[in-house]
C-alpha cells in the first residue's frame, strides 16, 4: 500500500501488475479509484461559469454527456485535468484528480464570482469503481437493468446497478472499452465485490482487480497524460498536444489569450512519446540527451507490459519532436539509445 | 510466507550467498522478489570487475522500481548469471535457483560469518513487515 493523494492505494494486487495490464487488455480489470474528487456545480450560469475556468467547450455538452477537459491558468498551464459531467443545463459534475482536489477546489472558489453559482465539493459523497476492458459491457450488464449497449464513449446515465443508485459513464483511463461506476461512497464494498462475482475473478480468463501501477501502465500505453508527470503548471496544453481540448474560438476563458499568442507562434518544446531501443528502461525525471546535450527530461517512463517495450513522455524541443528522431535517456548515469515514435502507444482494435 | 532455505547466509538488503569452495554464489531473497513484483530487467555488473563489502553490484527493476543490489561480502565477479538478460522473470519464479545472480571470488572468506543465518533472516523480516 502507499499513500497516493492522502488516500491509501493498492499498487497492486496479488496477480501482480503484468498480470493486471494484460487481463484490462485481454478482458477486464476492475480499479477502486474513489480517491477521485467530484465537485458539484449548479446554478442557472453553471455551464457559463465552468466554460469560463476550463478549455474544452462546456457549451458543446448534452445532457447526459462528459467531457476531458482542463483547468487552465492564465498563462494557458494547467491546475488540473478533469472530466466535466453535464446532467442539466444548471448541473454539471467536474471529476478531477485526488492529489489536486484541494487545490482545485480553492481555484475554483477563488475564481467564482456569480451568485447564481452553487458550488460543493462532494468529493466523499462518491465511490467510484472503474471496469476496464473488451468484457465489461458484458459483466456490468449482469448487474444492471441500463441498456449499456446504448451508452456512447464519453457520455453517461443514472441507473440502479445490483439494486444501488449510481452513475454509470463510458469512460476510463486505460485506452480500453470500459465504465466508471460512481455511487454513496458507503456501497464501495459491495459494488465492488459484486463486480468481481459477475466478473467471474479467480477465472483465468475472468476480471482481476487492479492496483495503481496497472492503472498507470494502461494510461501511459494508452499515451494519456499524467497530471503532476506529464502536465502541471508549468507546461501549456499545447506543449502537452493538448490542442485539442483547447477551444480558442468558444469565447474568454482562463489562459485562452497565452494559448492563442502561443499557438501563433508555436510552441517551443513539445511532449513528445519515445520507445527505448537499447537496453534499459527509462523512469520518471531522467534527461534526454540529444548530441551530447541535455534537451528535456522524462515526465512518464516505464515498461509497457503489453507492448513488451520500454517507453515513456517527455518534453523535447520542437525541432527534435518529430517521429523517427533519436534521442538518448540518461539512466542512472548511462546513455540508452532511443526513439521519437507516434502516440498513442497502443490503440485498440474497435 | 516467504520462503527462507536454512544452507544459505543473508543480509539486511535482502541478499543470500550460498558460499562454494572459494567463490560464493549470490541472488535476491523470495521475500525482496516477492516486495519488488514482477521483475523485467536485471542490471549486472562484468566479470572481472572488484567490489567491496555491501557495494551495489547492479540493479533490479520491476515495472514500477528500480532496486540497487549489494555485494554482502567482497570480491571479484567471476561470473555472471547470463540468462538474466532474456528471462528475469526467474529472479520471481526462482529466486534461489535459476534467479542466482552473480558469482563472486570471495575476497575474505570469513566475511560470511558476519551474515544473518536463515532464523535471524526470518526474524528480521517479521520484524520489517510488522
Amino acid at each position: 500500500m502507499v499513500d497516493f493523494g492522502g488516500w491509501d492505494m493498492p499498487v497492486q494486487y496479488p496477480a501482480g501488475t503484468i498480470e493486471e495490464h494484460l487481463r484490462t487488455r485481454t478482458h477486464a480489470g476492475l480499479f477502486d479509484v474513489s480517491h477521485m474528487g467530484e465537485i458539484d456545480v449548479r446554478g442557472s450560469d453553471a455551464i457559463a461559469f465552468v466554460n469560463c475556468i476550463t478549455s474544452n467547450d462546456v457549451t458543446k455538452l448534452i445532457d447526459g454527456q462528459a467531457q476531458y477537459s482542463a483547468l487552465t491558468t492564465p498563462q494557458g498551464t494547467v491546475v488540473d485535468d478533469l472530466v466535466i459531467c453535464r446532467f442539466a443545463a444548471d448541473h454539471l459534475l467536474l471529476v478531477v484528480n485526488a492529489g489536486t482536489t484541494d487545490k482545485d477546489w480553492q481555484w475554483i472558489t477563488s475564481n467564482h464570482a456569480s451568485e447564481s453559482v452553487k458550488l460543493k465539493n462532494v468529493s466523499a459523497d462518491y465511490c467510484q469503481l472503474a471496469l476496464q476492458g473488451p468484457d465489461a459491457q458484458t459483466i456490468l450488464q449482469k448487474l444492471t437493468d441500463l441498456p449499456l449497449a446504448e451508452i456512447k464513449y464519453y457520455h453517461f446515465t443514472r441507473g440502479r446497478v445490483d439494486g444501488i443508485d449510481a452513475i454509470v459513464s463510458r469512460t476510463g483511463y486505460t485506452g480500453e472499452d470500459g465504465f466508471e461506476v460512481y455511487a454513496a461512497s458507503d456501497r464501495a464494498e459491495q459494488l465492488w465485490n459484486k463486480i468481481l462475482d459477475a466478473g467471474d475473478t479467480g477465472s483465468p480468463t475472468g476480471v482481476l482487480p487492479c492496483g495503481l501501477a496497472a492503472r498507470n501502465t494502461l494510461r501511459l500505453e494508452a499515451g494519456m497524460a499524467l497530471y503532476g508527470n506529464d502536465i502541471d503548471e508549468t507546461t501549456t496544453l499545447l506543449e502537452a498536444n493538448l490542442g485539442w481540448i483547447c477551444k480558442l474560438d468558444k469565447g474568454d476563458f482562463n489562459g485562452r489569450e497565452a494559448l492563442a499568442q502561443q499557438k501563433q507562434q508555436g510552441v517551443k518544446r513539445k511532449l513528445a512519446g519515445f520507445e527505448v531501443t537499447e537496453r534499459g528502461i527509462a523512469r520518471d525525471h531522467q534527461d534526454v540527451v540529444i548530441n551530447g546535450e541535455r534537451v528535456g527530461h522524462v515526465t512518464s517512463g516505464s515498461p509497457a507490459p503489453f507492448l513488451k517495450k520500454n517507453i515513456g513522455l517527455a518534453y523535447v524541443p520542437i525541432e527534435h519532436a518529430n517521429v523517427g528522431q533519436e534521442i538518448q535517456i540518461d539512466v542512472r548515469g548511462k546513455l540508452v539509445g532511443a526513439q521519437i515514435v507516434k502516440t498513442p502507444f497502443y490503440k485498440r482494435s474497435k | 510466507m516467504a520462503n527462507v532455505p536454512e544452507d544459505l547466509h543473508y543480509s539486511k538488503d535482502h541478499e543470500w550467498v550460498r558460499v562454494d569452495g572459494e567463490t560464493a554464489v549470490i541472488g535476491i531473497t523470495d521475500y525482496a522478489q516477492n516486495s519488488l513484483g514482477d521483475v523485467v530487467y536485471v542490471e549486472l555488473p562484468k566479470a572481472g570487475d572488484e567490489f567491496a563489502a555491501n557495494e551495489s553490484f547492479g540493479s533490479v527493476e520491476s515495472v514500477k522500481a528500480v532496486s540497487e543490489v549489494f555485494t554482502p561480502i567482497a570480491g571479484v565477479v567471476a561470473q555472471i548469471n547470463e540468462s538474466l538478460a532474456d528471462e528475469p522473470e526467474t529472479v520471481n519464479s526462482d529466486p534461489y535457483g535459476k534467479g542466482w545472480m552473480i558469482r563472486l571470488k570471495m575476497s575474505n572468506a570469513g566475511e560470511v560469518d558476519s551474515l544473518l543465518t536463515a532464523a535471524e533472516y526470518e526474524d528480521f523480516t517479521k520484524a520489517e513487515t510488522e
